[in-house]
C-alpha cells in the first residue's frame, strides 16, 4: 500500500527531477562543512533567484497559449535594453531611471511581441525551431544598431567614438535598487532583498490574476486544445499572438530587473544567453512543453539558481586544482539545461 | 474436402473486447464466382475480410473462431503477405499506392523482377539490379487488360482518383497466382463511367476463374454484376441469395430492417409546419471524408429531426457546417435570420449548440477537469461562470463547481469529483460531459453527432431519455445524426436521409425498412436491371443456402433485452 503510494509520487515528480533536489539537498548539507561563508552564499542565492524570476515567468504565457518554449526570448530582452540605454542616456537615474526604462520597453515590447506572434502563426509546429533562429538574428541586427545609436551620455557611450558600450554598469544610477528596497538584514552577511522578492511576487500575481479572468482561460483552451477552441469560438491565432505579446513585456520586464540587480546592462550577444536559462528552470520545477503553472515557474527557479550558486564554491574546495571547478560547474549548469530540453522534446 | 470450393469461411467469430462483431459467418465461394457483401456500417463487412487476410488487428484482439478453407486446405492465415503468396488479393477502398513512384513502380511493388548484376553476385540478391524492360511489359499488359490506356512511366500523383483505383486493379492481377479478389467498396470515388468499366474488368476476372467477393452498398452495381449476394446485419448472416431470387427492393429491406417493432418507434406528434427554426438552402461542406454537395432542409421548431445514412454520404458534414467548422459555402437562415457561415463564436451565440462526433478532438480537452470542460463553452459564449472584483474580472470556481456537480448528477456521470480529470474517465461518461458543456450554454437548437456512439446499452438509454426529455419539457429543438437507424426510428420525429452529400429524402420513423434501405443506398426501384443467369464465367454457381422466402428475420437482440429488464 505505502509502496504503490511512493511509485505514485515518485512518478509524478520524475527521477531526474528528484535527483536533481536530491543533488541540492546534499549541496546544502556539505556547505557548513566545507568551511565556505554560507551566509554570503545565501544572500547570493536569493539575489539571483530574484534576478531571474521574472525571465522565467515569461515563459509561461508563451506555454500556457500553445506556442511552446519561448525560444525567441531575447526579443523580449532587446526591448528591455533598448528601454534601459534610452533611460540611462538621457540621463535618468535612481527609482526614475527604473521607472522610466520599464516604461518605454513596455510598447516596444508589445509591438515585437505582436508583430513576432503574426510570424508564428503562420509556421505552427516548427514554434521552437523558429524561435532560436529568430532570436539570433534579431541579436545580430541589433548588434549593428548598438554600434549605430546615438549615443550622448559619455557613461553609455564607448569611450573612442559612437555607440553603446559592451557592458554599461548601473553603478550610483540605479543598481540593486529593487535588492536594497525594504532589504531585511539577518546578519552581517546574510540579506534577503525584499523588494527584489516583492516586484518577482507582484509580477507572479499579476499573472496568477490573468490566467484566471476570461481572457486568461480562453488563452489556456486555445493552448490545450485549439481544435475545440475554435470550435467554440476562440480565435486560436489571436490568443497565441496574445501569449507571444504578454511573454515579450515580461522578457522586457525582466531584463531589467535582472540588470538592476546584476549591476551591468550587457549588451550584444548577452541576450542569447537568456533563453536557455529560463527554459532549464521553468522544466525542472515541473512544467512540461504544454503546460506550465506560476508554482514551476516559483520552483524551478529556486532549484536552479540555488545549485548555480552552491555548485561552483564547494567545486573549488574539493578541487582546488585551477579550473578544474570552473568545468565542473559547466558541465552542471549544460548537463540541467540538456536534461531539461530532453524533457522537453519527449513530452512533444 | 474439396468440394469444388475456392473458399470456405465457417462459423466465424470474432469478439473485439467483450463485443460481438462476426457471430457465426458462414460462406462458400466457387473459382470465378462473384459474392456480393452487402450490409450497413458495422454490420461486420470489412472485419470479415480483416480475419481472411490475416490482418495484424485480428490477432492482436484475441483472434478469431472458426474455420478458413482455401482451395482446398485448412488456412491460418497470418499475415497479408500470406494472403497474397497463397492467392488472395484485395482492391482497398483507401489507396496504397506510393504517390511519387510511377506506375510501373507501383504495379510491380515488392515483386519487382530482379537483374543480377556483380554486387548481388557478391553480396546477395537484395543489391540486384531492376529489369526494368520486363517490368514495364507486364505493367503494359495489366494495363491492357482492364483496358486502360496508361503511360507506365507517369507518377501516380498526378492520375484522377479514378485512374489510382484502376491501378490498384492492375497490381493486383498483375499477380500471376491470383485466385481471389476481395473489392473493398470500390466504385466509392469512381464517376459513373469510371465505375462501369470497374464492373466490366470484374466481370472479365471472374471469366478468367479468378473469384471476387464484392463489398459495397450499391445495389444497383451488386444487382448487375454479382451472382450470389450475401446481406450481413449485426455480425449476422441475414442471407445469401441467387442474384436471379432477389431485387433490389429486397435487398434493401434485409440490409436495413428488422421488422417494424412498434415498441420501439417514436410516437407521432403533430408539429406545426410553418414554423421553421432553421432553414438550410444548398449547403455545401469540404469535409474531408463527409462532404456535403448541395444540401437543402428545413428545422421545424420543437422537433427532433434525424439525419442518417451511410458512412462517407455527408450526414456528419451537415451540423459540422452549420457550426462552421469545416469550410462551407450556402445560405443558412435561422428564425429568419441569416445565421453567420464559417464563424463559430457567430453560430453559438445564436444559442445553437452541437455536440461533436469526434468527442476527444473537438469535445474535450482531454487533460482538464470535468467542470473546467462543461464550464468552457458557456464561459466564452455567455460569460458565465465569472464574478468581478474590482478591475478584474475572475472566474467564479464555486459557481461553476456547483454547475458541474448538478450537471454529474442529472447525467449520472461516474467520476471521483468534478475535478477528475476527463482523460480518465469512460466514453459513455465522457460523453456526457460533451452533452452537459452543450446543454451549459443553454440552446434553442442543439446539434448531435453520433450520440451514443461506443456507447454501452445502458448509457445510451439515458442520454436518448435525456435528450426526449429535453425536447419536450424545455422545448429544446434537436438535431441528431447517427449511423444508427434504429436508434433514430426510437427517437425522431422525422428523418432525412442523406445521400452523395445531398438530401435523398425525409421519412416517418415508422416508415417501411425498404424504404430506408433504397434511400440510403441511392437505388431506385423503377430501373430495370438485367437478371438473366450469368453464363460462360467457369464453373456453374451452386444453389445458395436461401431462398426468398427462407430468409428469416433476425430477432432484435436489444429490443428484446430492454424488455427483459
Amino acid at each position: 500500500m505505502n509502496n504503490r503510494r511512493v511509485k505514485q509520487f515518485v512518478a509524478a515528480i520524475g527521477v531526474p527531477r528528484l535527483i536533481i533536489m536530491g543533488y541540492l539537498l546534499i549541496l546544502l548539507i556539505a556547505m557548513p562543512f566545507m568551511g565556505l561563508q554560507i551566509e554570503m552564499l545565501y544572500t547570493q542565492a536569493f539575489g539571483r533567484i530574484g534576478m531571474y524570476g521574472v525571465l522565467v515567468l515569461a515563459m509561461l504565457p508563451a506555454i500556457e497559449s500553445g506556442i511552446k518554449m519561448n525560444m525567441a526570448l531575447p526579443l523580449g530582452v532587446i526591448c528591455g535594453l533598448i528601454g534601459g540605454v534610452l533611460s540611462l542616456d538621457w540621463g535618468f537615474s535612481g527609482w526614475m531611471g527604473l521607472f522610466l526604462a520599464v516604461l518605454i520597453s513596455i510598447p516596444i515590447a508589445v509591438v515585437v511581441g505582436i508583430l513576432y506572434g503574426m510570424l508564428l502563426n503562420k509556421i505552427k509546429g516548427s514554434e521552437m525551431m523558429i524561435a532560436t533562429y529568430t532570436g539570433y538574428t534579431a541579436v545580430a541586427i541589433m548588434c549593428i544598431v548598438w554600434m549605430a545609436m546615438p549615443v550622448n551620455n559619455a557613461e553609455v557611450r564607448w569611450p573612442q567614438g559612437n555607440g553603446v558600450r559592451n557592458i554599461v554598469t548601473l553603478t550610483g544610477k540605479y543598481e540593486k535598487i529593487l535588492d536594497h528596497f525594504l532589504e531585511i538584514r539577518i546578519t552581517e552577511e546574510l540579506v534577503i532583498p525584499t523588494g527584489l522578492f516583492l516586484t518577482v511576487a507582484l509580477a507572479c500575481f499579476l499573472m496568477w490574476l490573468f490566467m484566471r479572468s476570461k481572457t486568461g482561460i480562453m488563452m489556456k483552451t486555445a493552448g490545450s486544445n485549439p481544435v475545440l477552441a475554435e470550435a467554440n469560438g476562440i480565435s486560436v491565432d489571436r490568443m497565441r499572438i496574445l501569449g507571444m505579446t504578454l511573454s515579450s513585456v515580461l522578457g522586457a520586464v525582466g531584463i531589467i530587473i535582472y540588470s538592476q540587480s546584476y549591476g551591468f546592462y550587457q549588451f550584444y550577444m548577452a541576450p542569447l544567453n537568456m533563453a536557455f536559462i529560463a527554459v532549464a528552470a521553468i522544466l525542472i520545477g515541473g512544467a512540461t512543453v504544454g503546460r506550465a503553472t506560476v508554482f514551476h515557474v516559483i520552483f524551478g527557479t529556486v532549484l536552479y539558481q540555488s545549485i548555480m550558486t552552491f555548485t561552483l564554491p564547494i567545486a573549488n574546495v574539493i578541487m582546488p586544482e585551477g579550473t578544474l571547478s570552473e568545468i565542473v560547474r559547466i558541465i552542471i549548469q549544460n548537463g540541467i539545461i540538456l536534461y531539461a530540453l530532453t524533457k522537453a522534446g519527449e513530452s512533444q | 474436402m474439396d468440394d469444388g470450393y475456392i473458399l470456405q469461411m465457417e462459423d466465424i467469430e470474432k469478439e473485439y473486447y467483450g463485443n460481438r462483431v462476426l457471430k457465426g459467418i458462414s460462406l462458400k465461394l466457387k473459382p470465378g464466382e462473384i459474392m456480393a457483401l452487402v450490409g450497413e456500417n458495422g454490420a461486420g463487412k470489412s472485419t470479415l475480410m480483416n480475419v481472411l487476410f490475416g490482418m495484424e488487428q485480428i490477432r492482436n484482439t484475441g483472434g478469431f473462431r472458426g474455420r478458413v478453407i482455401f482451395d482446398g486446405e485448412e488456412t491460418h492465415i497470418t499475415s497479408p503477405r500470406e494472403a497474397m503468396e497463397r492467392g488472395i488479393g484485395m482492391v482497398h477502398q483507401e489507396f496504397m499506392l506510393l504517390p511519387g513512384f510511377t506506375i510501373t513502380e507501383n504495379i510491380k511493388l515488392n515483386r519487382e523482377i530482379l537483374k543480377p548484376n556483380l554486387l548481388s553476385r557478391v553480396f546477395g540478391k537484395r543489391l540486384s539490379g531492376l529489369d526494368h524492360g520486363t517490368m514495364k511489359a507486364d505493367a503494359s499488359r495489366s494495363l491492357d487488360r482492364i483496358g486502360l490506356e496508361l503511360a507506365e512511366n507517369e507518377t501516380v500523383d498526378g492520375l484522377p482518383v479514378g485512374f489510382m483505383q484502376f491501378v490498384e486493379i492492375a497490381r493486383e492481377i498483375d499477380k500471376t497466382n491470383m485466385k481471389l479478389i476481395v473489392f473493398d467498396e470500390p466504385t466509392a470515388v469512381l464517376t459513373e463511367i469510371e465505375a462501369q468499366k470497374l464492373l466490366d474488368t470484374i466481370e472479365m476476372i471472374s471469366r478468367e476463374g479468378v473469384a471476387v467477393i464484392f463489398i459495397s452498398h450499391k445495389l444497383d452495381e451488386i444487382m448487375q454484376v454479382s451472382d450470389t449476394v450475401m446481406v450481413m446485419r449485426d455480425g449476422e448472416n441475414v442471407c445469401t441469395l441467387r442474384k436471379e431470387d432477389t431485387s433490389v427492393g429486397q435487398l434493401a429491406e434485409l440490409m436495413v430492417g428488422r421488422g417494424v417493432d412498434a415498441g420501439s418507434i417514436a410516437q407521432k406528434r403533430s408539429l406545426d409546419n410553418d414554423d421553421i427554426l432553421l432553414s438550410i438552402r444548398n449547403l455545401q461542406v469540404d469535409m474531408p471524408g463527409e462532404g456535403v454537395k448541395g444540401l437543402s432542409l428545413d428545422v421545424r421548431r420543437g422537433e427532433i429531426l434525424g439525419l442518417g445514412g451511410l458512412a462517407g454520404q455527408g450526414k456528419i458534414g451537415v451540423s459540422n457546417g452549420v457550426l462552421g467548422i469545416y469550410p462551407t459555402e450556402g445560405e443558412i437562415l435561422f428564425e429568419g435570420e441569416p445565421l453567420p457561415m464559417n464563424h463559430p463564436l457567430g453560430v453559438l451565440k445564436k444559442r445553437i449548440a452541437f455536440v461533436s462526433e469526434d468527442r476527444k478532438n473537438v469535445g474535450l480537452i482531454l487533460e482538464a477537469s470535468i467542470e473546467e470542460n462543461i464550464a468552457v463553452g458557456a464561459l466564452r459564449v455567455n460569460d458565465r461562470f465569472l464574478k468581478k472584483t474590482g478591475p478584474f474580472t475572475q472566474i467564479n470556481g464555486k459557481e461553476r463547481r456547483k454547475h458541474a456537480e448538478q450537471m454529474v448528477q442529472d447525467f449520472q456521470i461516474k467520476c471521483v469529483s468534478t475535478r477528475q480529470k476527463v482523460g480518465d474517465l469512460s466514453g459513455g461518461n465522457q460523453q456526457k460531459v460533451c452533452m452537459a458543456k452543450a446543454l451549459t450554454m443553454e440552446p434553442k437548437l442543439l446539434f448531435v453527432s453520433e450520440p451514443t456512439r461506443g456507447i454501452d446499452i445502458g448509457a445510451k438509454e439515458v442520454l436518448l431519455d435525456y435528450l426526449v426529455k429535453l425536447n419536450r419539457e424545455q422545448g429544446v429543438t434537436i438535431v441528431m445524426t447517427s449511423s444508427e437507424l434504429k436508434e433514430l426510428r426510437s427517437v425522431c420525429d422525422r428523418i432525412a436521409i442523406v445521400t452523395g452529400g445531398k438530401l435523398e429524402g425525409i421519412l416517418e420513423p415508422d416508415s417501411p425498412d425498404l424504404e430506408f434501405g433504397l434511400m440510403m443506398s441511392g437505388a431506385r426501384m423503377e430501373q430495370e436491371f438485367s437478371t438473366e443467369p450469368v453464363e460462360n464465367r467457369g464453373e456453374s454457381v451452386e444453389k445458395g443456402p436461401d431462398t426468398p422466402e427462407t430468409c428469416g428475420k433476425i430477432p432484435d437482440h436489444d429490443t428484446e433485452r430492454r424488455r427483459q429488464e
